[in-house]
């Protein structure tokens, strides 16, 4: 429908804990999951909120430091994988 | 009750002089600490909030209509819905629900202004309590100077609350709060009824708001210093910040050993020269004995840790200041968390490392109970210095200092006595996560601030109160114990013409050589056995029993040179080897477990932590004597 649409093989929405370092990113939603979605939602991962990844640890990006608002939070995987998001760039590619 | 409630509210407004009782509510690292200390000069009441474990600190200050201010420190929080124990504390106190605590007639919350969006949707939720607030601009200095923009009246006009901004860092930083404070009515609280945790919604509707009232004001958010994305993207990197943070702990472990040398040296003289003076000046006796031998020697053998203690926490405390520790707790969380401990578990394992009590006092900041848990039971294994002067005894008698590549024998030893600590600690929470099965619901979610220059000021409060809350628990605690095992060392006096040292006459030789058998089978004679006892109190006792034990007499100096000797003729090397491996375990000091036992509130912990070291320490101690006798060291 829209010409400007990006190609299909890059997903539109996806998990925070899956964004590369650097990549940045809007803030789509929160899986409801009792009071650690609760807290998420409080630190600013509020709908339209804009994040970006600032490190990941080794191995397997977990905890990984994300900006977010002001501020910046350190995530375990399982926190981030909480929050949808839809990257800002894309093509920066999945991991 | 309204009518009362009305009529108290009035004469409270006609009396300047009653006090009003006001809250700190702020963020986590929003300086909040700083401006409680800057209001009230430092001078704080800490105690725990009935029945739990979180710090209440109180404190009180003048204004010039001569009205007193009462002033708590609640702890940190990003809403008034809790995630831990602290933040349930903040929410109860600001609604008047925590029985035994008077609800707060005044609020001020707390803003870090170089970013003040979340601050904002607090006050949101706070303004809805009904109780009259006030909102603190802190660090404005900071902000001014990165170039941020604010309309405060209109920001004031769109929250209906006064808007003031502080430097809790500077003298005169909190003299506009205290003016506003001045002009606030007294009044009684109007009771919070009705209030309702808000829905997922209205925390959404709150965010909107928040960010609504800060573009109508004008807010114009201090762009982030180029320098501090740089430092993160150092210090966050996966190697880069790895290494930063050993060479970092390295300086500090250096720093700690190296620098407390000589204060540490004053104290021992001090407390030595104290005790000849109260040698000297009481007649011999039981009274003469229990002040030199019991209570001198005792709590001087626990102060003479200060130095490190405060060396240790001057580190803590700055690096804390300076936005670094959460950075250290983040890389560390994968290490920690693979084994069930929670990054944040770091810092109190650090400061274990001087002495576990504070350690496990600082285990306050995980949020997680089985988190917490899991680190006091861990905390007594890293080493602690008070093993020091066990291990310098033992590793002087029997290992040679022999060259090994560029290190020394004798120093490789230690470091693996203090490897032997880490590693066991990290198997023990290992067996713990294993233990308690149960869905992993371990939370991060920490936030790391902006770096900025430690406030000397702070450092040092901080000091202080460290300093303090550790002679005081441990001081008091100390002497009690010191009191009793002096006691059992001393009666009943040997009979007349008896050849053996006193000791070996009263109680503690008693149970010394009752335990001789069970510590046989491990390669310990009766005389360690008799030793190990007054060691329950402080472990570096244990010297100065050994000391008595083999009936050497002199100062602390001379009786380490001596019985260095002593051991190394009477003892096996096995022997010496399975006593250093006990100590790694080392049966905890009854201060610690005492300490544990106020922090879990109840026995369980402290005697699953005793059997569990006790345990740990007796078969390392045996296979480490078998083994040492396998390979000839019988």
């Amino acid at each position: 429908m829209d010409i400007m649409a990006p190609p299909p093989a890059e997903p539109a929405v996806r998990q925070l804990a899956d964004l590369p370092v650097g990549g940045v990113a809007t803030v789509e939603g929160i899986d409801e999951v009792g009071v650690l979605s609760r807290r998420l939602l409080e630190i600013g991962f509020f709908p339209g909120a804009r994040v970006e990844v600032v490190a990941a640890q080794w191995p397997g990006d977990d905890p990984i430091a994300v900006r977010v608002g002001g501020s910046t939070f350190a995530l375990r995987r399982r926190e981030a994988q909480l929050v949808q998001v839809s990257p800002l760039r894309p093509g920066e590619g999945t991991r | 009750m309204n009518a009362a409630a009305a009529s108290a509210a009035a004469s409270a407004d006609t009396d300047p002089s009653t006090d009003l009782r006001i809250a700190l509510v702020g963020l986590p690292n929003c300086g909040k600490t700083a401006l409680f200390n800057r209001l009230t000069g430092g001078r704080q009441k800490v105690a725990n909030y009935p029945g739990v474990t979180v710090e209440r600190k109180e404190g009180a200050f003048t204004g010039a209509s001569g009205r007193r201010y009462r002033l708590l420190d609640l702890p940190g929080t990003y809403s008034l819905t809790p995630t831990t124990l602290d933040e349930a504390i903040t929410r109860d106190v600001a609604l008047g629900r925590l029985a035994g605590e008077a609800q707060p007639e005044t609020i001020v919350l707390v803003a870090d202004a170089t970013h003040l969006a979340l601050s904002v949707r607090l006050a949101l939720e706070v303004r809805d309590l009904g109780l009259p607030m006030v909102l603190a601009l802190n660090m404005s200095d900071l902000a001014r100077r990165r170039g941020y923009a604010l309309d405060r009246e209109r920001l004031a006009a769109e929250l209906g609350v006064p808007v003031i901004e502080t430097v809790a860092v500077a003298r005169r930083g909190a003299d506009g709060l205290i003016e506003t404070l001045e002009r606030m009515p007294a009044q009684a609280p109007v009771p919070a009824r009705g209030w309702q945790q808000p829905s997922a919604e209205q925390v959404r509707d709150t965010h909107r708001e928040a960010a609504r009232i800060l573009d109508v004001a004008g807010y114009r958010e201090p762009a982030r210093r180029a320098l501090a994305a740089q430092a993160d993207r150092m210090l966050l990197h996966p190697v880069l910040g790895m290494i930063a943070l050993a060479v970092l702990l390295f300086f500090v472990f250096q720093a700690v050993f190296s620098w407390a040398e000589t204060p540490m040296g004053w104290i021992e003289s001090a407390v030595a020269s104290l005790g000849e003076v109260v040698r000297g000046a009481l007649p011999e006796g039981p009274l003469r004995s229990l002040l030199v031998d019991g209570i001198i020697a005792g709590v001087g053998s626990v102060i003479v840790f200060l130095p490190q203690i405060i060396i240790l926490f001057l580190f803590i405390l700055a690096l804390e200041d300076s936005g670094y520790l959460p950075r250290a707790a983040y890389l560390l969380d994968r290490v920690m968390g693979s084994v069930g401990l929670s990054g944040r578990a770091f810092i109190p394992l650090l400061s274990s490392f001087a002495c576990a009590i504070p350690g496990i006092m600082a285990t306050r900041t995980i949020p997680d109970m089985r988190d917490r848990i899991a680190t006091i039971l861990v905390a007594p294994l890293m080493t602690c210095s008070a093993r020091l002067p066990v291990y310098a005894l033992l590793i002087g008698a029997f290992i040679p200092a022999r060259a090994v590549g560029p290190f020394n024998l004798q120093g490789l030893v230690l470091f693996a006595l203090y490897f032997a600590g880490i590693i066991a600690a990290l198997c023990v929470a290992f067996v713990l996560k294993r233990l308690r099965r149960g869905e992993d619901t371990h939370l991060l979610m920490l936030e790391l601030p902006d770096y900025q220059w430690p406030d000397p000021g702070n450092v040092l409060l901080g000091l202080v109160e460290r300093a303090s809350l550790f002679l005081r628990r441990a001081g008091g605690l100390i002497l009690a114990f010191v009191v009793l095992l002096w006691f059992l060392a001393t009666y009943p006096a040997p009979p007349q013409g008896a050849t053996a040292s006193p000791i070996e006459h009263s109680y503690a030789g008693m149970i010394g050589h009752a335990l001789a058998p069970v510590l046989a089978p491990i390669g310990f004679n009766w005389q360690i056995a008799v030793a190990l006892i007054p060691g329950l109190a402080a472990r570096e006792v244990a010297v100065g029993a050994l000391g008595t034990v083999y009936a050497v007499s002199g100062d602390e100096e001379a009786v380490t040179q001596t019985l260095s000797s002593v051991i190394a003729a009477d003892w096996s090397l096995a022997t010496a080897l399975a006593l250093l491996a006990w100590y790694v375990f080392a049966p905890q000091c009854l201060a610690t477990l005492a300490v544990v036992k106020r922090e879990t509130g109840g026995w369980r912990y402290p005697l699953v932590m005793a059997g569990y070291l006790f345990a740990l320490a007796y078969i390392a101690a045996g296979i480490t004597f078998h083994a040492a006798r396998a390979f000839g060291a019988g």
